[in-house]
């Protein structure tokens, strides 16, 4: 059989954002894909040279436009352990409540995507009309609707009042309403069912070796998810990491809408659980020494490299996002898939490609 | 938060042997990471076990900075030994999918290296 | 039944108000607290330069001597470090978002200068960055 090679974007009406895949085919079968990424490397960790380390949470920030919020937390923990700076409790609930309403939109966004991809239009844009509501909750809490900019280094930099949290709240129960009915389509209906059950099937011990993070192990089984260790105020709430056994696309989206849901519980019992003080310490002086903060984003495992040597700019600043960790998976399930398939395998990795090339 | 965070100072020729190790003890590779130090370029191998993050820290000197690949152990390591290669021009030996340098397109030759690094990098026709 | 999961929802929003708004016609609602234009009080402000220093991404220009206050608005990412920042509270965050700009200025503001002197023709300085 003779071999093509179909070269799968930087440009694609699935991708958001550039990559390419060379894809080399045998009549519609994938034999094997070549990543080419790189096409939005913009050198941010470089710029931590320039940059004081309080600005920088701005900058890290803006690595990525979903999951802004949490890349900026996760700086600042990494910055505040060097430190031995103690945040507030407050604090941390506050950025608990909003790394929560983060990832709500982010799979919200996600789930629009992959409903795009597969073709269902209208699923598309409820799913997108959901997400409009959680943005409306971030920009009355926080006042940007993707890059909150609350989060600096010592605590937060905006506080919700009593009457704000309980509009939240309210807010929150209609969404929740608004919701079960998407992703009830998302996981009931059959014509989506028979276009993901059983497309792309990733083993546990493979998605393992392979250094799967986030929905993508999760699916597989892996109950890995860097909540449990605690960081912010996820010590005190109770929670278990969503998995399912089937690896395959279906239990992607599977693990994703469970998420959605297990989010709303954690804002609910954040917020009943709140602290009053202060949301934020005087940080002074300069950090000297090295950490790795790691964190649960809505793709997975996010890794902050810091290492500072007393100056008030960074030595170092390395960011290993989740959808670099995902690639080396992608690769390994395009080989014997559908040509049409790739779509929804590019997919449901939830690529990001901002954050991957920073 | 605060967890514990170990690292091991290693040299390059025992990195693959210690790797494996850590593979058969079902350590998941985290991230591969550098950080250019002066005339030092510093690699961190950051494995995770339940929750635990082992870093293996490797020193090497700027100028000739060679290491071996890993990724016979671990596959997916050909993405950081790829971008360790094109940012900070640590050449990595043997990696599973070695993109020749055309990883990330930049247009400074391995702009996270060393400033004499970068410098020479014309001359030595990349 | 599966099959009419979506349909259900279909004929629910068949029958119901639009979930969007007729953009230009009907303006976004504002919400609270929304982080909009950098407001600029020229009658309180001290030209101390506090807020050039400050903001991270150099979208402020001041001249203490020819009391000047200018910013990018391009630049500004409205993240409100020169409001914390600044002692005479002149600076503010509205929550409106402007209109579309069309061309790369910088909004100049000049402030009552204390003796007559001829108007200065120089621009403010812009911070190299």
């Amino acid at each position: 059989m003779a071999r093509t090679v179909i070269p799968f974007g930087p440009q694609h009406p699935v991708l958001p954002e550039p990559i390419m895949l060379d894809l080399v085919v045998e009549d519609e079968k994938v034999v094997e894909a070549i990543p080419k990424i790189g096409f939005v490397h913009r050198g941010l960790e470089k710029l931590v040279e320039k940059k004081d380390f309080h600005e920088f949470v701005f900058v890290a920030e803006r690595v990525c436009g979903i999951c802004s919020f949490i890349h900026g937390q996760t700086y600042c923990q990494a910055v505040e352990q060097i430190m031995g700076v103690a945040v507030p409790p407050r604090a941390h609930y506050l950025r608990t409540i909003w790394g929560e309403l983060s990832r709500l939109h982010s799979h919200l966004l996600w789930l629009g995507l992959l409903a795009d991809g597969f073709g269902f239009e209208s699923l598309f844009m409820h799913s997108w009309r959901v997400r409009e509501k959680v943005l409306n909750i971030i920009e009355a809490t926080t006042g940007g609707r993707v890059i909150f900019g609350t989060c600096k280094v010592g605590g937060v930099r905006r506080d919700i009042d009593t009457a704000a949290m309980q509009s939240l709240l309210a807010q929150l129960a209609v969404i929740e309403k608004d919701m079960r009915e998407i992703v009830d389509v998302f996981l009931e209906d059959n014509s989506v069912k028979r276009r993901l059950c059983g497309v792309g099937v990733l083993a546990k011990d493979d998605a393992y070796q392979l250094g799967c993070v986030g929905p993508m192990a999760r699916a597989s089984g892996l109950t890995q998810d860097m909540r449990q260790l605690g960081y912010a105020a996820f010590g005190e709430l109770t929670f278990q990491p969503i998995t399912r056994p089937e690896g395959d696309s279906f239990a992607r989206c599977a693990v994703r809408c469970g998420e959605l849901f297990q989010s709303v519980d954690l804002i609910r019992q954040a917020a009943a659980r709140l602290p009053t003080g202060e949301i934020e310490v005087k940080v002074t002086g300069n950090p000297n020494g090295e950490f790795a903060a790691r964190t649960e984003q809505p793709r997975g495992e996010v890794v902050y490299y810091v290492k500072a040597n007393g100056t008030k700019n960074l030595q170092r600043f390395r960011v290993r996002t989740p959808t670099f960790a995902n690639i080396p998976a992608l690769v390994k399930l395009l080989p014997g898939c559908d040509l049409a398939d790739v779509p929804i395998l590019v997919l449901t990795i939830d690529p990001c490609i901002s954050c991957t090339e920073r | 938060m605060s967890e514990a965070q170990t690292y091991l100072p290693l040299s390059p020729d025992a990195l693959v042997a210690k790797v494996r190790e850590l593979h058969a003890e079902g350590y998941r590779l985290v991230q591969i990471g550098a950080t250019t130090l002066g005339e030092t370029i510093e690699l961190n191998y950051s494995f995770d076990r339940a929750g635990t993050l082992l870093n293996l820290r490797l020193q090497l000197p700027a100028a000739a900075a060679h290491v071996p690949s890993i990724s016979s152990v671990y596959w997916c390591a050909f993405l950081y030994e790829n971008e360790i290669h094109d940012l900070f021009r640590v050449h990595v030996e043997g990696i599973a999918v070695d993109y020749q340098g055309k990883f990330y397109q930049t247009t400074v030759p391995f702009p996270f290296g060393t400033r004499a690094q970068t410098a020479a990098a014309p001359a030595a026709g990349n | 039944m599966a099959y009419f999961r979506m349909t259900q929802m279909a004929l629910k929003w068949a029958i119901s108000k639009p979930a969007t708004n007729p953009y230009p016609f009907a303006p976004r609602v504002i919400i609270p607290g929304s982080r909009g234009l950098l407001t600029f009080n020229k009658d309180t402000c001290v030209y101390c330069s506090v807020c050039r220093k400050k903001c991270p991404t150099g979208a402020i220009g001041v001249n203490r001597h020819q009391k000047k206050w200018a910013i990018d608005r391009l630049r500004c990412i409205s993240c409100g470090y020169c409001v914390e920042a600044c002692p005479k509270d002149s600076l503010a965050l509205s929550t409106s978002h402007g209109s579309p700009a069309v061309t790369k200025d910088r909004e100049i503001y000049q402030g009552e200068m204390p003796a007559p002197k001829a108007p200065a023709a120089a621009p403010a300085p812009v911070p190299a960055g």
